[in-house]
């Protein structure tokens, strides 16, 4: 399943002099998974689109990711 | 040639007097993964690259000069009001002893922008990747600038600014697309 955040917990040793971040995380835009984007796709209403950034909901990413998009900060 | 509206792309409001962002902002002025980068880079490639594409980095292009301006309209606003000694508390005392309160294209290191930051290899396949590459490291460099402000009306036009990134390379992977189509289609010949 796509999902627009990745995260996993670096390696911390007993000897690293600073507390660990504990889980790092990283973005995976959608452009990484559309492809040729396909005709026809669903539009936001015009108004939202200009303050989005994108007419296309496929191809927006918030960020910060919200937590139901499984941000974990 | 090009018709200028005056206006931005994008409200451009700062709420909190903060001129430290204006310091980390300049990485997208003159940095080299900045506005200027890519609108130069973009619109110098257009020449060599198959007519296909030629539209796409035009367009993408100039837009990228819209973003320009509206970068330089945060980073001015941030410290236009600013004392020396208010300057130089935000690490910004360099810049002010060089240049005032202009702006200046340098990154938020301080080193001034070259033409090296750029490239344009000829080669169509290698300067859409490089397209590529430059759109996602613009948008984490949007990222990591959002993370430190906690101004929201500055942070919304970060973010209007970080999702035309994420269209933008979209736009070039597809370039990519079309001309590996084109190859395609040559060898039935």
């Amino acid at each position: 399943m796509y999902t627009p955040i990745k995260c996993y917990q670096p390696y911390h040793g007993p000897f690293d002099p600073c507390p660990s971040r504990g889980t790092v995380c990283y973005q995976t835009p959608p452009n990484l998974y559309l492809g040729f984007q396909p005709p026809n796709l669903q539009q936001f209403p015009i108004q939202e689109a200009l303050y989005k950034g994108t007419l296309w909901p496929a191809l927006y990413d918030p960020y910060p990711t919200p937590l139901e998009k499984g941000a974990k900060r | 040639m090009w018709y200028y509206e005056k206006k931005l792309q994008y409200p451009v409001k700062v709420t909190e007097c903060n001129p430290r962002l204006a310091k980390y902002l300049i990485e997208q002025y003159g940095g080299a993964d900045g506005e200027l980068s890519a609108a130069l880079r973009y619109l110098n490639q257009r020449y060599s690259i198959p007519d296909k594409v030629i539209g796409l980095l035009t367009d993408i292009g100039t837009e990228e000069f819209a973003h320009l301006e509206m970068i330089a309209t945060m980073i001015y606003k941030l410290t236009k009001d600013a004392t020396p000694e208010q300057m130089k508390a935000a690490g910004l005392g360099a810049h002010y002893a060089n240049h005032d309160h202009a702006l200046y294209y340098n990154n938020a290191a301080g080193s001034a922008w070259t033409a090296t930051y750029i490239q344009a290899k000829g080669d169509p396949i290698a300067d859409l990747y490089e397209d590529i590459a430059a759109e996602e490291k613009a948008r984490a460099t949007y990222q990591w600038i959002i993370n430190m402000s906690d101004d929201p009306c500055l942070n919304d036009s970060l973010k209007f600014l970080r999702e035309r990134e994420v269209v933008h390379s979209q736009r070039f992977r597809e370039a990519v697309e079309i001309l590996k189509f084109e190859k395609d289609r040559k060898q039935f010949f």
